[in-house]
């Protein structure tokens, strides 16, 4: 392990920001934390989260697949990607660096989307650990240690000192690159704010979130609870869940007149959305209730029933925070559980 | 007031004179409120919640709930009142299944906006006097209602109900509390600036439409947005304006109609003041063809959708940009 | 190299048929003149016209054939309603193969098969009758029974009377809605014939059609001793990418694009009813 004194912070910054890209979290105009590309003076943001979840800049909210020329019945098939550059993300909490997993396990099956593949193989996640959880925390419910994040590259924070340490090549090569910053030492206070911040994450109101029933083998009782239509009765049918989300992953694939040709993009979508599964002849989603149960079935029924049990959350606590009528995860999971136990 | 409401929604569904109770229901936390229809006493007595945290709007779901059989008793605070008559005079809700019952309001706040004032980890809230006790994970803390409140109740138009079958509580009045002050510092900004300044909020616009679809104003059955022949329906940015073009839309289409109850603000989870493109209108409108306020009768007719030979012929191609 | 699953190729349309008054066969080959890919019966394809939009398409054609593939498409949208006024020569974008294809070696060789369409669900299953027809010597007896809502609505009605009607062994039964008078054939539902023909119960069944006539002649021939077991059908839901990873064609934990579109019932009743 290696430690960098506090002060050094914005020498360590510039020492990774200099040569690649590198997004570290800051206030935006508004006050919230943002992933923000760092430049000279960036103050990091103390948050414990962003506003967005750190998924952007692995799958952007939209982004362009292919362009076209179309002259006559003739059409042009471009590819319109440049190579992709290195980059680092400074910061990631446990919550969102494990959202990298369960979208891993979405675009790099096969086959593998190569858009997202090639963020992932250039991106170095730099994960920094937590010491003030909220009431909205329930990574713990997910097996998540907010005080051991994953990443390439592992950071903990004190008044006094930076610690880190890698886990990956890719991190070996991040603390490479501040390495006249730092010198050894630090296993001590990492592993006293690691209990300090374990004890507090256990008395998190949430913590105790017990999803046991939730998986392929109670898809049925769960889809035909008479709970959806009562949980989704306020929903506004937005998509604010799905887009602070830090795991959602469906996206819509439209198309773009740009005047001298067509640009096929990909956008987040949302299965809380009228449109999601509309067909020319009908659409098996017809009101909110069969939409909204949509949402919560993927994260915590048939994403595990597909993925040996892995939920589709990962408690970051986003949605909580978010949904303009407080409806959540959370406490669908609760009123579900009630089926199933 | 939670338990003269409880009575009173109790007595109201055991006389028969309501099936249902539109109102609030508890959450989690102390300040995460759904909005709830409660069809028993059992129900109300399980969930139903009216506290500082009520803060989502209550008319909007009157549109459907209005339109299933039955009669609705609906709280509703002195700024949904408005709400519901506008939508009223458009012919959205139907009156005659609602049983309105309005509600006493001293500003409603919530959890965000704590948390925007440096509270973290609350476990619980507690009202003494006009202050809030907050306990959190890291210790309790006080802070008075007042500085807790977002701007849309800082700057409340009116805490008097425009319209209601019952009244619980005291009724309220018209305030003065200044809330065009933000619009004339915007106005105040030079236009580059105030370009500036719209183009840095709606940047961080995700297009998740809550705004759209919490807005008592935004009650068309399909929206253009999402009419894929329309050719605006592209869910994302196509390009860098698309965002700013979906609000200015909007701000449009509501404009005469909004009653500024800010739920807007108070849903964007990107904290765009959205509230004040809709009071900018207003404040024009105020000007142009003298004060009007959406939502305060049922019958008159609305300055946008009336014409009078006075009326002032404003042009946003001379003066657009210019300080007046 | 990596395949791209979501950068399409081109193909051009060489021949279009007008089938019924509202759908169309479109045949496609690659610009070099052959094969876009090469597929299995009941996969499908993405097709799209830039501008316009992008959409599944089961492939009509079997795999048998070497040359072209070809689509019969119903105009029924935005993207199907361009494709139907375009002429011969145009280009479009094509994509695939998607999705899981009938068991044709798997399950169904040496299996007397029993074909159930209605209607535009002709389609995908002329790819798996094609194809068993191309390899006769390997399936048992093979029965059809096709019903439309007239006689103009019946889909490859030149090829049903020149090819399968002529084939040894092949027993092709006709329906339409309602009587007329150019036809001399049966009249009634599909479900109803299926009873009244009352096929023996060991046939392996492909079901296809719209979800009406599915669900009552899946009813008929359970009474007549089927079991789920045997019978298969195609789905279709809203796709936008083909692979499995948008998120919107999804029955249970099942996604229509990779997992189907074919199932067999068994499969399909294990799975909650959004469909």
């Amino acid at each position: 392990m290696r430690k960098i004194a506090k002060e050094k912070l914005g020498a360590l910054l510039a020492a990774v920001g200099r040569d690649k890209p590198l997004y570290i979290p800051a206030l935006d105009a508004s006050g919230q934390a943002r992933f923000t590309r760092w430049h000279e003076g960036l103050e990091m943001a103390r948050a414990l989260n962003t506003v967005r979840s750190a998924k952007d800049f692995f799958f952007p909210q939209t982004e362009n697949l292919v362009d076209f020329k179309v002259k006559g019945k003739q059409i042009e098939i471009i590819d319109p990607r440049s190579e992709q550059e290195d980059f680092v993300l400074f910061g990631v909490r446990a919550c969102d660096a494990r959202s990298f997993e369960i979208l891993d396990k979405v675009f790099l099956a096969d086959p593998v989307d190569t858009y997202y593949q090639s963020r992932r193989e250039h991106g170095t996640v730099v994960t920094l650990a937590c010491t003030q959880p909220e009431e909205t925390c329930f990574c713990s419910a997910f097996g998540i240690d907010a005080a051991a994040p994953e990443g390439d590259a592992q950071v903990w924070m004190d008044e006094e000192y930076l610690y880190l340490s890698a886990r990956t090549q890719k991190g070996d090569k991040f603390l490479e690159s501040v390495r006249a910053l730092a010198e050894d030492g630090g296993e001590d206070a990492v592993q006293r704010q690691q209990e300090e911040t374990r004890r507090v994450m256990a008395k998190t109101p949430l913590a105790g979130l017990n999803l046991e029933g939730f998986d392929g083998e109670h898809l049925n009782p769960l889809f035909d609870s008479e709970k959806w239509a009562e949980l989704s009765q306020a929903c506004l049918g937005c998509g604010t869940c799905t887009f602070v989300c830090p795991t959602c992953q469906c996206y819509d694939i439209r198309d773009f007149d740009t005047g001298d040709g067509v640009r096929r993009f990909r956008c987040w979508d949302s299965c809380m959305y009228s449109d999601f599964t509309k067909m020319a002849h009908g659409n098996p989603r017809l009101t909110q209730v069969e939409r909204f149960r949509q949402r919560f079935m993927h994260k915590l029924v048939y994403f595990p029933a597909n993925n040996d049990g892995q939920y589709g959350c990962v408690g970051c606590g986003r949605c909580l925070s978010k949904c303009p009528i407080s409806m959540n995860i959370v406490k669908v999971a609760k009123e579900l559980s009630k089926e199933v136990r | 007031m939670q338990e003269v409401m409880l009575e009173k929604a109790k007595e109201l569904l055991q006389s028969g004179a309501v099936d249902r109770v539109l109102g609030w229901k508890a959450g989690e936390f102390a300040y995460d409120i759904t909005p709830c229809v409660f069809a028993s006493a059992q129900e109300l007595e399980a969930g139903f919640v009216y506290n500082d945290f009520c803060g989502n709007n209550l008319s909007k779901y009157l549109i459907k709930e209005s339109r299933k059989g039955g009669k609705v008793l609906a709280f509703l605070k002195p700024c949904d009142t408005y709400s519901f008559n506008q939508l009223i005079k458009e012919h959205r809700i139907v009156r005659e299944n609602v049983l309105v019952v309005g509600v006493p309001c001293q500003g409603m706040t919530d959890g965000e906006t704590l948390k925007a004032k440096g509270v973290k980890g609350i476990l619980g809230i507690k009202t003494e006097g006009e202050d809030f006790v907050i306990n959190t994970l890291y210790g309790d803390r006080t802070m008075a209602k007042k500085d807790a409140l977002p701007e849309r109740c800082l700057s409340c138009k009116s805490k008097k109900h425009v319209v209601y079958d019952e009244l619980l509580g005291q009724e309220g009045d018209k305030l003065d509390s200044g809330r065009f002050d933000l619009v004339n510092k915007l106005e105040a900004m030079d236009p580059e600036e105030r370009f500036a300044f719209w183009r840095g909020e709606l940047s961080r616009c995700i297009r998740c439409n809550a705004c759209r679809n919490v807005c008592p104003a935004c009650s068309c059955e399909k929206c253009v947005f999402d009419n894929d022949a329309s050719g605006v329906a592209q869910k994302a940015a196509a390009d860098s304006f698309e965002e700013n073009m979906f609000h200015i839309i909007r701000a449009f289409h509501v404009a005469g109609r909004c009653t500024d109850c800010g739920e807007c603000s108070r849903v964007c989870p990107q904290n765009i003041p959205l509230h004040l493109l809709n009071r900018k209108f207003i404040k024009d409108i105020n000007t142009l063809y003298g004060d009007y306020q959406a939502g305060e009768d049922t019958v008159s007719r609305a300055p946008l959708t009336n014409f009078t030979e006075g009326d002032a012929e404003p042009s946003i191609v001379t003066k657009g940009g210019k300080k007046a | 190299m990596t395949q791209e699953t979501l950068i399409p190729k081109l193909g051009v349309v060489t021949d279009i048929r007008i089938d019924t008054p509202d759908i169309k066969t479109f045949r496609v080959v690659g610009l070099d003149g052959k094969k876009v890919f090469d597929h299995m019966p009941g996969q499908c394809a993405m097709l799209s016209i830039p501008g316009v939009g992008e959409a599944m398409f089961s492939i009509t054609s079997s795999p048998t054939n070497t040359e072209y593939m070809e689509f019969s498409i119903k105009k029924c949208g935005c993207l199907t309603d361009w494709l139907h006024q375009m002429d011969v020569g145009q280009q479009i974008t094509i994509r695939g193969p998607y999705g899981k294809h009938f068991p044709v070696e798997e399950e169904f060789r040496g299996k007397d098969l029993l074909f159930v369409a209605g209607g535009v669900g002709l389609a995908p299953v002329r790819s798996v009758i094609n194809y068993v027809r191309a390899k006769r010597e390997n399936y048992g007896r093979i029965m059809i029974v096709y019903g439309s809502r007239s006689k103009e609505d019946l889909l490859d009605y030149d090829e049903i009377l020149s090819e399968w009607m002529k084939d040894e062994g092949v027993e092709v039964y006709l329906t339409i809605d309602r009587p007329q008078d150019d036809w001399d054939g049966h009249v009634g539902f599909v479900p109803n014939y299926v009873k009244e023909l009352a096929p023996a119960k060991d046939y392996t069944v492909i079901l296809c059609g719209p979800p009406i006539m599915i669900k009552f002649t899946l009813q008929g021939l359970k009474e007549l001793g089927f079991a789920e077991t045997q019978v298969y059908t195609t789905m279709e839901l809203r796709m936008k990418c083909g692979v499995g990873k948008c998120g919107r064609c999804n029955i249970g934990n099942k996604y229509v694009c990779k997992d189907g579109p074919v199932f067999r019932f068994d499969e399909l009743s294990q799975l909650p009813s959004e469909y």
